[in-house]
């Protein structure tokens, strides 16, 4: 494994690698020296094209606890109205003499075309891409779901028998897709929840089972339910008629919450709108994973960064 | 002085080898003797011999893109590809919406010489879909527009269709509609499936083809009118064609070459060569448009050649340009998709290349090899295989989709108007087709086709 | 071509020796902590802590894990390796701290781990206790304990089997190919 682009070209032993990993690093997530060498002397690039100060903190955090020396490349805005190239900048990048590319940019693919055009030659990260994938989200995701099932006994676990149920705009969601494409390579079996508006055409050959209703979803049983993030642009392009509608049928409303098993995991990837896609009972829960997501992030992505930027040739033995 | 080329052994549309005897920028004799005198003889050696090409679909991109290809370029590019005659698409810049621009073009392209150029005419102004353009202006023109278009966009108003297509039947000609309904391909980026899905790129559905080309055969059917779909890419569009032709509609139907070679597949890599309009659909489409060819269903093979400076490529996907040259490749793809699979003979060939795309465009004096006819050909050696690479282009820009790819025969000379555009494997000098071109270009020139 | 050095009865012994030193050394069993690199020397250090035991009567030895993976300085150069985990029991500062591995070799390994510990805390002594030392050390490192010092070339394996992981206590020399 050379670069991260996607979950669906993730096979299972390299995830349950990076898992077991995130593992090790969280053990050393505790103690009063949070800092570790292996990355000493690297430099990485976090190169932003959109705004996710989430995303791009988690890997700062990530990146300075391995010892990496971080640079922050903001390039808001499409590259073409910014005047300079992707290729423009990943040469140049290349030739600042980096070691890895963080990307989080608005086109689908534009990771894969880092790592594949020839323009640098380093292990390239995608910190989400488009409307494509998103696949540190999923794994720290799968991370968050396996601890809180077999604790202390995670190691070298998958998530065989987990049934996930994930509910909003899957047409849009990079979350959703590497969500989708892991946790079935994990074993889980993934359930879709969305107005038909909201899945993509193609929907039948993917590895889910859909639902229009969630109260019909939830009622069926399930271990863990994800609540993708709205965006208010989808009303405007009559995907759903309005916030109100869409929280009465899609969102994880208190009265739906009450309803839940104890036992099931609430989780959402951030940012949240409370009281739209989710009540703040629900996100509020005990039952609620929403901020281990957010700690289980730093130690997935120093994982992910440990396994790319280490070894001969950034190869996993 | 005369001049003359004497072919021998040339399988003219297939058949069996005879002679041809080219005099004066015209076809002199066929199965003339061996020994008869000529100026130049030319033993082609069992090769192929097609009539001129016609591309009934061509971006030259001059004026206004020149970045892109020229004029001369653009024709270069389609001598090297056997084409002896080519339609300039309007979507230059300034749009070829009046007389002044067409007459532009089609001089660029006579005194080049490398090929008939016939500009097309935008349907409205500035493509804009508002206001029809110059179409009356541009018919009388030198230029003799008959073919009018707003490629690169859908005259998607009803009504404007409607007065379109009745407005350029006044003068003779014909509408070639760019079918893409505006609203249902906002964003979209490749076609609508599993590929699009998973790789998170907005899809461009069949429907928002099929259904502008359903209404607009229907307003074609209603209004007698004369009708010619561009670029047809799915299975959905070939039913809608060959029921309206059932039914006796004047329709014409045409098919670029990577839509009969390529698939959506191509997208998974997120290499921009391969963004298209309309996009690269499925197999299944790409089998259902072969078999249209083959039963007439789709008339014509066009290039929809399509260049791009290397920047508008080499970048993320959805930022790119769409669109790929094709003049060079398209008689290979064609061998490979359609006659080596058994679908198309020869002079089917010639057909859906050549007499067919003339018929529809009007342009009287391309697409036959009969005594007498502007000695406008091509020699093709059909089993020269070789790795397609950006050296076998001769145009301005580099986007062809084919680089490594295997494909099938190679354009050995390019005839038009009885001077060599193509000789031997390579581009005749640009100075003396030009000569040529000023001796005997007036066998195509818009006068005698008006006299015709 | 395989050679036994150590059989299951020798190991024994040799940990059983090494356990007297260690109290020996320590005066008594008071302030330890045991601390295994994983993954053998985690076994070793539990084998020690319970002979400690045995024989001091009723103390429990605090014994961990300490990985030392992202402290190797030839993490570019081999494949990437896992890691393991890192597991202290108790407040290590001020304590007497004795590292466990089962081979001692370059001694870059106890390198990183002194550099690990000094990230967990400031015991008060370290020491060093392996059950294999097979010398060509490329660091000034030397261990405390040793169960059983094995000349050895370069180009051979040395091979450390603990019947908790492997099914039975076997060390072992393997000729290389290129010595």
């Amino acid at each position: 494994m050379r670069h991260l682009l996607s979950t669906h070209d993730l096979d299972r032993d390299n995830a349950i690698s990076i898992l077991d990993i995130a593992e090790d690093m969280a053990s050393f997530g505790h103690r009063d020296v949070k800092k570790l060498p292996a990355l000493r002397g690297k430099a990485v690039v976090n190169l932003f094209y959109e705004d996710s100060t989430r995303t791009r903190t988690s890997f700062e955090a990530a990146e300075k606890r391995l010892s990496a020396d971080v640079i922050n490349f903001s390039a808001k805005g499409s590259s073409v109205s910014k005047g300079e190239s992707l290729k423009d900048t990943a040469q140049t990048l290349d030739a600042m003499g980096i070691d890895a590319v963080v990307i989080r940019h608005g086109s689908s693919g534009a990771p894969h075309l880092l790592a594949h055009s020839g323009w640098i030659d380093v292990p390239v990260i995608n910190a989400g891409d488009g409307t494509h994938e998103h696949p540190t989200q999923a794994l720290l995701d799968a991370f968050t779901m396996r601890k809180k099932i077999y604790g202390e006994d995670s190691r070298g676990k998958d998530l065989s028998g987990v049934r996930v149920c994930i509910v909003g705009d899957i047409l849009h969601s990079r979350v959703a897709r590497s969500n989708i494409w892991l946790l079935s390579t994990l074993g889980a079996s993934v359930d879709i929840v969305a107005p038909i508006t909201l899945l993509p055409h193609s929907i039948g050959a993917w590895p889910v089972r859909v639902w229009h209703s969630l109260d019909d979803a939830l009622a069926s049983g399930c271990d863990v339910v994800m609540m993708l993030r709205i965006q208010a642009e989808r009303m405007t392009h009559a995907y759903f008629p309005n916030a109100r509608e869409y929280g009465r049928f899609w969102g994880l409303t208190a009265q739906r919450y009450r309803r839940l098993n104890s036992e099931t995991i609430i989780m959402h990837p951030g940012p949240m709108n409370r009281g739209l896609e989710i009540s703040s009972e629900a996100a509020d829960s005990p039952q609620s994973l929403i901020l281990e997501q957010v700690s289980n992030g730093v130690f997935v992505r120093m994982s992910v960064l440990y396994s790319l930027l280490t070894g001969a040739k950034g190869q996993l033995a | 002085m005369t001049t003359s080329t004497l072919f021998l052994n040339a399988r003219v549309l297939g058949a069996d080898s005879e002679n041809v005897l080219v005099e004066n920028g015209r076809i002199a004799r066929r199965g003339a003797p061996a020994d008869c005198e000529a100026v130049e003889v030319v033993d082609v050696a069992g090769n192929i011999m097609l009539p001129g090409l016609v591309d009934l679909h061509t971006h030259l991109r001059e004026p206004g893109f020149e970045q892109s290809e020229t004029v001369l370029t653009g024709t270069q590019a389609a001598a090297a590809g056997g084409f002896t005659t080519v339609f300039a698409m309007a979507n230059t810049n300034p749009v070829a919406d009046n007389a002044g621009v067409v007459e532009q073009v089609a001089r660029l392209g006579e005194e080049a010489g490398y090929a008939t150029v016939h500009p097309i005419g935008a349907v409205t102004e500035g493509l804009a879909g508002e206001r029809l353009a110059d179409i009356g202006g541009m018919a009388a023109s030198r230029a003799h527009v008959r073919v009018f278009s707003d490629d690169g966009k859908c005259v998607h108003d009803s009504l404007l269709m409607r007065r379109a297509l009745e407005y350029v039947a006044t003068f003779d000609g014909v509408l070639a509609q760019h079918a893409q309904d505006p609203r249902l391909t906002v964003d979209a980026q490749m076609n609508e499936g599993e590929v699009s899905a998973r790789l998170g790129l907005t899809g461009w559905p069949a429907v928002a083809e099929e259904s502008i080309i359903a209404r607009d055969v229907l307003l074609a059917e209603y209004l007698g009118a004369r009708l010619h779909i561009c670029h047809v890419s799915t299975r959905g569009s070939v039913e809608i064609v060959r029921a309206a032709k059932a039914r006796g509609v004047c329709v014409t139907a045409e098919v670029t070459p990577h839509h009969l070679l390529l698939t959506e597949e191509f997208a998974l890599g997120y290499d921009a060569r391969f963004k298209v309009n309309p996009p690269l659909r499925t197999e299944e489409d790409v089998i259902a448009l072969r078999r249209a060819v083959a039963d007439g269903t789709i008339d014509i093979v066009a290039t929809d050649h399509a260049p791009h400076p290397i920047d508008t490529k080499d970048c993320e996907w959805d930022s790119a340009a769409f669109g790929m040259v094709g003049l060079e490749s398209a008689l290979p793809i064609v061998n490979k998709t359609l006659v080596q699979t058994g679908m198309l003979d020869w002079s089917a060939v010639a057909r859906v290349l050549s007499s067919s795309p003339a018929e529809i465009g009007k342009a009287s004096s391309a697409g036959s090899l009969g005594e007498g006819a502007v000695a406008d050909l091509v020699i093709f050696d059909p089993h020269a295989s070789r790795v397609w690479s950006t050296s076998d282009l001769s145009g301005r820009s580099l986007n062809t989709p084919y680089a490594g790819i295997e494909l099938p025969g190679r354009v050995i000379h390019t005839m038009r108007h009885g001077y060599f555009t193509f000789h031997d494997g390579n581009l005749r000098d640009e100075a003396l087709v030009a000569a040529d071109a000023q001796k005997y270009g007036h066998l195509s020139s818009t006068q005698t086709v008006a006299k015709d | 071509m395989s050679a036994t050095l150590l059989q299951s009865d020798d190991v024994t012994r040799a940990l059983t020796r090494i356990a007297h030193e260690i109290l020996e050394g320590n005066k008594g069993s008071s302030n330890l902590v045991l601390l295994g690199i994983p993954t053998r020397g985690v076994h070793l250090a539990r084998r020690i802590a319970g002979i400690l035991e045995r024989i001091d009567g009723d103390t429990q030895i605090p014994v961990g894990s300490l990985d030392v993976t992202m402290y190797r300085d030839d993490l570019m150069s081999n494949p990437m390796r896992e890691s393991a985990l890192t597991q202290v029991p108790v407040d290590i500062d001020g304590k007497t701290v004795v590292l466990v591995d089962d081979v001692l070799y370059s001694g870059r390994t106890v390198r990183a781990a002194l550099d690990a510990l000094t990230d967990v805390g400031r015991p008060a002594i370290v020491r060093l206790a392996v059950l294999v030392d097979r010398g060509h050390r490329e660091l000034p490192i030397r261990a405390d304990y040793v169960g059983k010092n094995v000349p050895s070339a370069r180009g051979e394996r040395v091979n450390v089997r603990l019947s908790e992981i492997d099914g039975d206590d076997v060390v072992s020399v393997t000729s290389g190919g290129d010595a």
